[in-house]
């Protein structure tokens, strides 16, 4: 997959919130949800996202659709970059990159049929003059996408709630599919489902991957469904990337300690295994990313930390052809 | 673990009744309880693990719902028949409760000590003092940091694993026997989540405490429970000790969902298992199999009547018609 070329590129992606600043206080406070990410995916590739509530995995996806305005940073899809299009053009530039989201419930219009939901894209779209099709052709589109992600036709005329949590994930994965985009956002499209229907839907997303070519930034929280979707996975922690590597040698040599405690902590559904294992129990809880630090994010949790990490932010460096890692105890001085 | 039942239930069933029909939410459950024993209970959404629970400690609310038949016999007792004024005495106090949302199960307006006090004094008859001490003593056993300041502040003061380390502290104060766990980990995180379960296992180890602990997550079930029950359309389908329905699962619905959950140990190369097609409405079920519509070995038998569980060797026993005395 390596030679593939690039078809997202993330640089120095930043997406700070403010906070709302007291009665009497003139300096408003900020969250620093997204603090510098850097990242790029390949054409036909999986990059997978993990990390714990909060530590902005959501918001990279929202910066990058551009659904937020990033703070800084550049998010260029095809060579061009999107934070500093126009409207219109951004409009014409989205058509190749579509979101599923976590919600099954919330993310459908109640108030329109299983059918409208998915020709809506197409229909936004031939209103702004950016694709040409008879309204016959759309019905067929909509008829064909539904049987294609595993509902049957007949279901065009139903409403949202008369269809359960897997079929309804089913839909707005037949939405996004509705542009033929190139990149597929899924902010934690499988998180909200029972076991049995997270297998239906995971292996549907590698059959349309294969299918249609297409290019997955998958956020999940799940570590086991994580690896079992994505070529590369980089983990995340307080808005920053601390990891990045290729998924068969993140799940067998973490480097940083965060991922370590993190594989660790994920139950395995074998008793066997689980009897045998040695847990890395993390101390305390996320910090709240409500100001920037000086030294490395996960010092106060790390059982490994040095003095350096107190006072200096390690850079994320590659250690092996592939691995990058944001960590001191891999640094190599430059 | 021993070998004294302290808690038996017996053919449960749970009904609610709505427009569209009757819900048999849970219909027909029995499992037994031991000193001690942690007893895992999963399924998928709507599977009724949280009703059976729910139905123990007589929380159903009625109407809609009605517990429509069984016993549930605590200490030779049964929960469901008893005044109202004695299971007070029991809830909170020989069985106490953890939901999954400890947000909304914290009272927001009150301070920790103000919720923890009510209890101890209530159930154990200690002096407000006394009580207070005894809720320190708790919050540091469940590790939080700081107890004798934190216990003066509210709930939302407390991170999401913390609030759900003050949840197992206060249930555990009134040393009950049985503590009723209903997915207390599903909305954390898995550094969290390791955490709290770690916490659950030592404490309840150390007092002694039996817990049923509901969850959808096989993982949790593995490295926590001693006996495991397989939920599917308000029936139990498969119980037995944990390890034995892991490496050798009977029923075809425990095969396929251990199959189709992907493996952090194992390089997932091929594809993944799934079992097809969603799971039933249960309203007005007719009396088959639930699981046939999507069952790989469905047999003409399994869409006229319902399997009557058949015990193993190993002390597990499965309701399918595949291994059943009685078919044909």
């Amino acid at each position: 997959m390596s030679d593939h070329e690039v078809l997202l590129d993330v640089r120095g992606l930043k997406m700070h919130f403010a906070t709302k600043s007291s009665l009497f206080s003139k300096n408003k406070g900020y969250i620093y949800a997204v603090d510098g990410v850097d990242f790029q995916i390949k054409k036909g590739e999986t990059l997978g996202l993990v990390g714990e509530s909060g530590c902005g995995k959501s918001t990279t996806v929202r910066a990058i659709a551009q659904l937020y305005k990033p703070t800084a940073g550049e998010v260029i899809l095809n060579g061009k970059d999107l934070t500093k299009m126009p409207a219109q053009d951004l409009l014409a530039a989205r058509k190749n990159m579509q979101m599923v989201f976590q919600d099954p419930y919330a993310s459908l219009n109640p108030r329109m049929t299983a059918g409208e939901i998915i020709a809506e894209p197409m229909r936004i779209f031939q209103n702004r003059g950016l694709l040409s099709m008879s309204s016959a052709e759309r019905d067929d589109k909509v008829e064909h996408l539904m049987e294609r992600v595993g509902l049957s036709r007949f279901f065009k005329n139903r409403y949202p709630h008369e269809f359960s949590g897997g079929q309804r994930q089913r839909i707005g994965i037949a939405r996004a599919l509705a542009l033929r985009p190139e990149l597929m956002l899924c902010d934690e499209p499988v998180s909200a489902l029972d076991v049995s229907i997270q297998s239906q839907i995971l292996n549907l997303f590698k059959d349309l991957q294969q299918e249609f070519g297409l290019t997955y930034l998958f956020i999940a929280h799940d570590l086991a469904v994580i690896q079992y979707i994505s070529d590369r996975v980089a983990v995340m922690y307080l808005g920053l990337i601390v990891e990045i590597s290729g998924s068969k040698d993140l799940y067998k040599k973490p480097l940083h300690p965060y991922t370590q405690a993190l594989l660790s902590a994920a139950p395995i559904p074998d008793p066997a295994v689980e009897a045998k294992r040695q847990r890395i129990i993390l101390t305390g809880d996320v910090p709240s990313p409500d100001r920037q630090r000086p030294g490395c994010y996960f010092y106060d949790r790390c059982w490994k930390h040095m003095d350096v990490c107190k006072t200096h932010r390690p850079r994320l460096q590659e250690t092996e052809a592939g691995h990058k890692v944001a960590c001191f105890l891999y640094h190599k001085p430059d | 673990m021993t070998d004294e039942v302290i808690l038996q239930v017996k053919d449960l069933k749970t009904y609610f009744t709505v427009d569209e029909g009757v819900v048999k939410a849970v219909d027909g459950v029995s499992f037994d309880l031991r000193k001690g024993e942690t007893l895992g209970i999963v399924g998928e959404s709507g599977s009724g693990k949280s009703v059976t629970n729910l139905s123990v400690i007589n929380m159903i609310p009625s109407p809609p719902g009605r517990i429509a038949g069984g016993q549930v016999l605590f200490h030779d007792k049964d929960l469901l028949k008893i005044p109202l004024s004695e299971i007070h005495h029991i809830r909170g106090n020989k069985i106490s409760m953890i939901f999954q949302d400890p947000m909304t199960s914290l009272n927001p307006f009150l301070r920790i000590s103000t919720q923890m006090i009510e209890t101890i004094v209530l159930h154990q008859g200690l002096d407000k003092k006394a009580a207070k001490e005894k809720a320190i003593e708790m919050l540091k056993l469940a590790g939080i940091p700081a107890p004798e300041k934190r216990i003066d502040q509210y709930p939302h003061q407390f991170s999401g694993g913390m609030r759900q380390r003050v949840m197992i502290a206060m249930s555990l104060s009134c040393n009950p026997e049985i503590l009723i766990a209903d997915e207390p980990t599903s909305a954390l995180d898995v550094t969290i989540q390791a955490q709290i379960l770690e916490i659950m296992k030592e404490l309840t180890k150390r007092l002694g405490t039996a817990v049923i602990l509901i969850t959808h997550s096989l993982g949790v079930v593995a490295g926590t429970c001693d006996t495991l029950c397989v939920m599917y359309a308000g029936r139990i389908v498969e119980r037995g000790p944990t390890d034995v329905i892991f490496s050798e699962p009977k029923h075809p619905y425990t095969i396929g969902l251990i199959r189709s959950v992907p493996r952090l140990d194992k390089e997932n190369t091929e594809r993944l298992y799934s079992i097809q097609g969603q799971p039933p409405n249960v309203i007005d079920l007719p009396d088959c199999c639930p699981f046939y519509p999507r069952c790989e070995k469905a047999m003409d038998i399994c869409r006229k009547k319902y399997p009557a569980a058949t015990k193993f060797k190993d002390g597990r026993s499965a309701s399918c018609w595949l291994y059943s005395e009685e078919k044909k």
